[in-house]
This record gives structure tokens, C-alpha cells and sequence, in this order.
């Protein structure tokens, strides 16, 4: 493999063009052509990039992230240390809760659910970036999210990890929440299937394993570079995850199709997991939370707020790790406009609720909605509006704020702030309910707010950990991009070419058109760690 | 069960035999303050409209309504609250895992919960109810229309070879009313004295609106007591 992957097979994309394929209208042009081409449509920043350009460029990107990922500075250690202590508190304040009783946390009749499901719902709908922005893109054959995509889907990892948490902190005998789990046991008692709850429980452990997958194939070349560039323990744990991976053909085609299969399932599950948080509130009698447009309400929120939150991991993680040249401002550009659009779309279905409780007359839900408008918890509702809505929605028409760090980091966190309120009055809001004698209000206690700060150190800090033990770029996805760049520009595949990035070193659909088969699988091998010889 | 909002007074003794009788904790003042005092039978207490001294208190004895179509019933993930046979509403305390869905689901907020294990300040550890259970920390309870009651009389008429008579079972809360506004007997027999209440065209149920089909019938108020 290694002869095939090396630098004199892949160099004959150099020369001028590829065997002609008969009966094609059109053989590939030179680099120069192309070149020359471009600079005279008038695009300047098209350098004809040469095969050792590219692999200059690979080495420049693998030395950057793996160089960021094996050092270790002082200020590094004591960031774990300082999201780690944070950690420690919160899993003291559970441990207090749990000694002392749930008791300890706001939580009351009528508002038996305060910060807890607040944070679920919000940790949930982080969740769902990492879909959005892989899976969708990755659907829509979207080129510029290759840089995007990892730190992406780790985020909904970490999310799902944390969000799945709390439903079990909240619970008051947290030591039995294996009762929930649907496996023969010595009660002789199954769970309860027309339970929300059971729904929920099925279709968080359905998407943790589903987007565990999603994260960890494409990981799987990457690994397989990454050991070929380390030594000792770290190269054999490397080696253990990257399943053998050797960049042969076989190999590439199999990743591929399941990559293609994934995407296209992760996608319905995604969209269903949030629908069914939302149906615990949406399928109830309560007032307040009984609606029809919970359903794709949530799941635009989640989508949301984890459009928000991934800008804010971009925007840190680019500036930590120094990936300015391959997390651009075009991405942020871009992303700010799907913010714009989702937070659109966010009020519309927010107005849609909203306007049919109010129109429907319930005396309950117009309390409630009274309230947020001019009473108790107006203050919070009115800070919503505001960042979810009325900043997004000024801001983000420029190209100079869409394109500025330091905007785009805190619309992203004002983004969250506002969506967490959302949820926040959503849980509280049947302290106002049928029999007005029942009427209370919450009030977060030490142990909720300790616990739920905890998990945002926790989100962190697992991203922190991350950094150092696998790379947070795609490296083999941002390489077949630049490829496909290249035989684009050169003509070997067509310019709005169908051929999908992912399929590119399948030679089954590339080998026909006038890409020769052999370079699509040489230019592939190379792309993916030196393979077996190594 | 029947309440007669023309008799009920707001004394709230029921309450208290209610506490006396099943073993409820005492959440001290802090907790009743934030709403989660444990009673299964609370006197609710409404103001017409009016300026003191010109105005009028409503009292409504509400305790777990026994639905037909329990809306707690459906939402517990473990099973914890069931239908019995004889069409009472029961919590299994010890399959219950605390995620108060059920509490949320209730229109009638009925249901309490132990937010800490429930406390016996001295004496009153001294007169628990052997019959009733003692719950645990992080579980939800609800009134069972003292269904150790209704089990005991069951058992004696069964012992007896004879039908359980009109008014031999007796809830904690209906045994202590002073002027007897509650009633408690079997709504499926035409001739028991609840049966006939029930008849009254003063016989509501409490949110009707929300089709669950309780099993106390409430006469509402016409005159009675002013107070």
C-alpha cells in the first residue's frame, strides 16, 4: 500500500492530464491551464496547488495538531485543575443531596421540577448541533464544514453525556435509577412504555450510541495517523482504536458507506430525541406545557442553542489551538447566517405557541403568560426576548460581525443564556396552576446551582481532555477537501461536480469519469496515515 | 366520597386525623411555607370578593380525587402509580423512584412528596399506625382513602359471610368531620346514602374540564354557613 500511497504514484495527477477518456467531451487541462484559468476568471486566491503543495499542507496541519496535541503547558494543567475542582464541588453537592434528600434543591409542590430538567432540556439541545452541523452538511454535501465537523460532533457527545445526567440527579431516590431500565430483574416488573419518561430514557441511550458511532468512524483514519506518529503507550492505544487501519481501498469504501448510512439515520434520531424531551412537558394536562407545537418548537430550539454553543467551541478552540487558517472567518460567515435563520424560525414557532394559548383562552396559561410579560417573571422572559431574538436579529445582517471573534462569541453566549431562561421558564411554570390555593414559586438552592455550574466545568473540561488525546479537525475529511479542490480546479472532476467528497476515493464512482481510478485511490491512500509499511 | 360544601366549616380536623391516621410526616414551618407541607386532605381557602370585614372564605376539603382516568397513571415510568381492582387509585411506595411526574400530571396537585425522610418530632413517633406504612426519603404519596380502612371492614365482612353495610367503612377524615360534610360509601349501589348525595343537582366534580373522572362528587354551596 505504501508504494501506492507514496509521492511518485500520487505525482502523476501533475502531468498533464490523465489517459483521455474516450468519448468524453473534455480531458483534463494542465496545472497551469488551470491555474492561468483561474487568475483569469479573476479569482485570486485559487493557488494551483501542486500535489507537493498539498502535501506540504498536510504536513503543516499534522504538525500543528499534533503538535498542540502533545504539548503540555503550565497554563493547560491548571485549567484542568481549576474545571476539574469545579467538577469535584458539583459531585459534593449531589453527594449532599443525596445524604440530606432532594429536600436540599428549590424544588417544591407545585414546582417539583426546577433547575434540573431546565438543565436537561438545555444540555439536550446542545446536543443537537453536532448533527445539525455534520450530519446535515454532510447530507447536503456542504464542503466548507470538513474543519467543523469533529469538534461538532464531540459536542453532542459531551452534551448527550451531561444532559443524560440529570434526569437521574433529579430523581429523589437517585440509587434506584436502574429501575427504569427495561431488563428482567427480581421484581418481576417491566417499565412503564407509556411513560414519556421511558421514551425519553430509550431515546437518549439510542442517540448517546448513535452519535458515539457517528464521532468515532470518521475518527477511526485519523487515530490510524496519529499512531503512525507517536511511539510507545500512546502508539499502541492508538493503534488498539484505529482497528488496524491501513488506508486500503477496502477500507476507505467501507468507511464511506457507513458514514453514508450513519448520516442519513442520525438525522430522524436526532430530530426525534428532542420531540420526545419536549413531549414530556407537551403530553401532559398541565397547563402551560400541554401544546401541540412543543414538539418542533424544541427541536428548533435545540438546534438553537447548539448552533449557538458551537460557535463558541469554534471560536475558543481556534484561538487555543492556533487554527486560524483552517476554521476560517468564511465559516463563521456562514454559521452566523444559519443563526440568523434558525433564530428566525426559533420566534416564529415561539409566536405560534404562544399566540394559540393566548388566543385559546385558558385562564391558567394566560396567568402564566401574564406573568411573563408583566409580572413576576418578566425580567426573565424580556432578557429572552432580547438576546434570542432582538440581537440575533439586528446583529447579524453584517458581514463585519458575522466575521468578528469577539461578536460572534458573545451573541453565541447570549444565545445560550437566552435559550436557558427559555427552558428555565418553561419547568417552573406550573407554579401557577388549576387551583390557585396551589399556586407557589422556586427558587434555585445552592446544591442546583453548584451542580449545574459543574456541568458546564464538566462540558469543558472533557472538551479540554479531548484536545490532547485526539485531533479536534478532521485531518483526512480537510485533505480529500483540498483534493477535491485541486482535480476540481483542474478539471478532472466536474465543477459542481455530484461526486461527493466522501465517495471521492471509491473508484467505483470516481474510476469512470475522468479521474483514472488509480489516482482517486492513490490520492485517498495518501491522505489517511502511511498505511500498513509504517 | 361526597363533600358538602354547605356543611364543611374549614375546621380542617379532617386533616389532622388524616395525619394521625396515616402516618404523614411533619415537614416543620419552612417547608409548609414553600408549599410542600405533606397533607393528604388540605382545607383549600378561597375569598369572595369583598374589603374585610365584608367578605366572605370559601373552604374546599380537596384529598386525591380517585380518578377513573388517572392522568398520574400513565406518566410513572416504574409502574408505582396503579389502578387497584376495586378501582382505587394506589401508590407502591416502594417501586416509586422520585421523579414527581406524576405530582405535575395531577390537576389537583393531591400528591405530596418527601422531600427529606419524614419526621415524627417526639411524641408522635410514639402513635404511628402499625397498619400504614412509613415512607422513606424521595417518594411520592397521596391520600389512598385509607384503604387499610376499607381493607379491614372487607376482610370482617368476608369473615362474617355477610356484604359490607352502608357507612361501615369509614376514611379517617369522614370519622372526624364535626358537622359531617364528607361521606364516604359504595357510589355503585343505588341505595347507599353517597348514592343518593351523588343524585343531588348540587353534585359537581372538581375540574371536570379535564375528563378524569373523579370519584368525589362535591354539593356545591347554596347558603349554609356564613363565615
Amino acid at each position: 500500500m505504501s508504494e501506492r500511497g507514496g509521492p511518485g504514484s500520487v505525482g502523476r495527477g501533475d502531468r498533464p492530464g490523465p489517459t483521455p477518456v474516450s468519448g468524453s467531451t473534455r480531458t483534463g487541462p494542465t496545472t497551469e491551464e488551470a491555474a492561468l484559468a483561474f487568475e483569469a476568471a479573476g479569482v485570486k486566491t485559487a493557488p494551483a496547488l501542486t500535489e507537493e503543495n498539498l502535501r506540504d499542507l498536510d504536513r503543516d496541519l499534522d504538525a500543528r495538531v499534533f503538535g498542540a496535541m502533545q504539548s503540555i503547558s503550565i497554563r493547560y494543567l491548571l485549567l484542568v485543575g481549576f474545571l476539574g475542582s469545579v467538577v469535584a464541588f458539583g459531585a459534593f453537592a449531589f453527594g449532599w443531596q443525596i445524604y440530606k434528600g432532594i429536600g436540599v434543591a428549590g424544588i417544591n409542590r407545585p414546582v417539583f421540577w426546577g433547575f434540573y430538567i431546565a438543565s436537561f432540556v438545555f444540555w439536550i439541545g446542545i446536543s443537537h448541533a453536532g448533527t445539525l452541523v455534520s450530519a446535515i452538511l454532510r447530507v447536503l454535501k456542504v464542503e466548507w464544514r470538513m474543519p467543523l465537523t469533529r469538534a461538532a460532533e464531540a459536542m453532542t457527545l459531551f452534551a448527550l453525556m451531561i444532559g443524560g445526567l440529570f434526569p437521574i440527579i433529579h430523581l429523589g431516590r437517585n440509587w434506584r435509577f436502574y429501575w427504569m431500565i427495561p431488563v428482567p430483574n427480581e421484581r418481576g416488573l417491566w417499565p412503564n412504555f407509556r411513560s414519556a419518561l421511558m421514551w425519553d430514557l430509550l431515546a437518549i441511550l439510542t442517540y448517546i450510541t448513535a452519535s458515539s458511532l457517528f464521532l468515532l468512524l470518521p475518527l477511526i483514519p485519523d487515530l490510524a495517523t496519529a499512531r503512525d506518529r507517536t511511539r510507545g503507550l500512546r502508539r499502541r492505544i492508538y493503534g488498539l482504536l484505529s482497528f488496524g487501519w491501513r488506508g486500503t481501498q477496502q477500507q476507505w469504501h467501507r468507511l464511506h458507506v457507513a458514514m453514508r448510512v450513519f448520516t442519513i439515520v442520525v438525522i430522524p434520531i436526532a430530530v426525534s430525541v428532542h420531540t420526545i424531551v419536549s413531549w414530556d412537558f407537551g403530553m401532559t394536562l398541565v397547563e402551560g406545557w400541554r401544546s401541540t407545537v412543543f414538539g418542533p418548537y424544541f427541536v428548533i430550539g435545540a438546534i438553537y442553542s447548539g448552533m449557538a454553543a458551537l460557535i463558541t467551541v469554534l471560536v475558543l478552540v481556534r484561538r487555543s489551538l492556533k487554527l486560524e487558517d483552517y476554521v476560517t472567518l468564511r465559516h463563521f460567515d456562514r454559521l452566523g447566517k444559519v443563526l440568523l435563520a434558525v433564530s428566525v424560525i426559533w420566534f416564529y414557532m415561539f409566536w405560534a405557541g404562544f399566540l394559540t394559548d393566548w388566543y385559546g383562552g385558558s385562564t391558567v396559561a394566560k396567568l402564566i403568560q401574564h406573568e411573563h410579560l408583566v409580572g413576576h417573571s418578566a425580567v426573565l422572559f424580556w432578557t429572552m426576548m432580547v438576546v434570542n431574538v432582538l440581537i440575533p436579529f439586528i446583529l447579524l445582517w453584517f458581514r463585519r460581525v458575522r466575521t468578528s471573534m469577539t461578536a460572534m462569541l458573545v451573541i453565541s453566549l447570549l444565545v445560550n443564556v437566552g435559550m436557558w431562561i427559555e427552558r428555565f421558564l418553561i419547568v417552573t411554570s406550573p407554579g401557577i396552576n388549576s387551583l390557585s390555593y396551589n399556586w407557589g414559586s422556586y427558587t434555585p438552592q445552592w446544591p442546583e446551582i453548584a451542580i449545574a455550574t459543574a456541568t458546564f466545568a464538566a462540558f469543558a473540561l472533557l472538551y479540554v481532555l479531548f484536545s490532547k488525546a485526539l485531533p479536534l479537525i478532521s485531518l483526512w475529511e480537510v485533505k480529500e477537501s483540498w483534493r477535491v479542490d485541486r482535480w476540481r480546479r483542474e478539471g478532472l472532476i466536474e465543477a459542481e461536480s455530484d461526486v461527493p467528497p466522501l465517495t471521492m476515493g471509491v473508484p467505483a464512482v470516481t474510476g469512470a469519469t475522468a479521474v483514472t481510478g488509480a489516482t482517486a485511490v492513490t490520492g485517498a491512500t495518501a491522505i489517511g496515515g502511511r498505511g500498513g509499511a509504517s | 366520597m361526597v363533600v358538602d360544601l354547605d356543611v364543611c366549616t374549614g375546621c380542617q380536623a379532617c386533616a389532622v386525623a388524616c395525619l394521625a391516621e396515616n402516618n404523614v410526616g411533619i415537614v416543620g414551618e419552612e417547608e409548609a411555607a414553600i408549599g410542600s407541607a405533606q397533607h393528604w386532605i388540605r382545607i383549600e381557602r378561597y375569598w369572595d370578593e369583598g374589603e374585610y370585614p365584608e367578605v366572605r372564605a370559601q373552604f374546599l376539603p380537596v384529598m386525591c380525587q380517585q380518578c377513573g382516568k388517572a392522568p398520574c397513571e400513565p406518566v410513572c415510568p416504574v409502574f408505582a402509580s396503579v389502578h387497584s381492582e376495586d378501582g382505587l387509585n394506589s401508590q407502591v411506595y416502594n417501586r416509586c423512584i422520585g421523579t414527581r411526574y406524576c405530582a405535575h400530571n395531577c390537576p389537583y396537585k393531591a400528591r405530596v412528596f418527601n422531600f427529606f425522610a419524614p419526621q415524627f418530632p417526639s411524641p408522635l413517633e410514639q402513635q404511628l399506625n402499625p397498619d400504614v406504612t412509613v415512607r422513606s426519603v424521595g417518594i411520592m404519596e397521596k391520600c389512598t382513602f385509607c384503604v387499610q380502612r376499607i381493607r379491614r371492614a372487607r376482610e370482617q365482612a368476608r369473615v362474617e359471610d355477610r356484604p359490607i353495610a352502608d357507612g361501615e367503612i369509614m376514611p379517617a377524615c369522614v370519622q372526624t368531620c364535626p358537622p359531617g360534610a364528607l361521606v364516604f360509601g359504595d357510589a355503585g349501589d343505588p341505595d347507599s346514602q353517597v348514592s343518593r348525595l351523588m343524585a343531588s343537582r348540587r353534585g359537581i366534580r372538581l375540574l371536570e374540564a379535564f375528563n378524569t373522572e373523579p370519584s368525589v362528587v362535591y354539593l356545591k354551596r347554596e347558603g349554609g354557613l356564613d363565615v
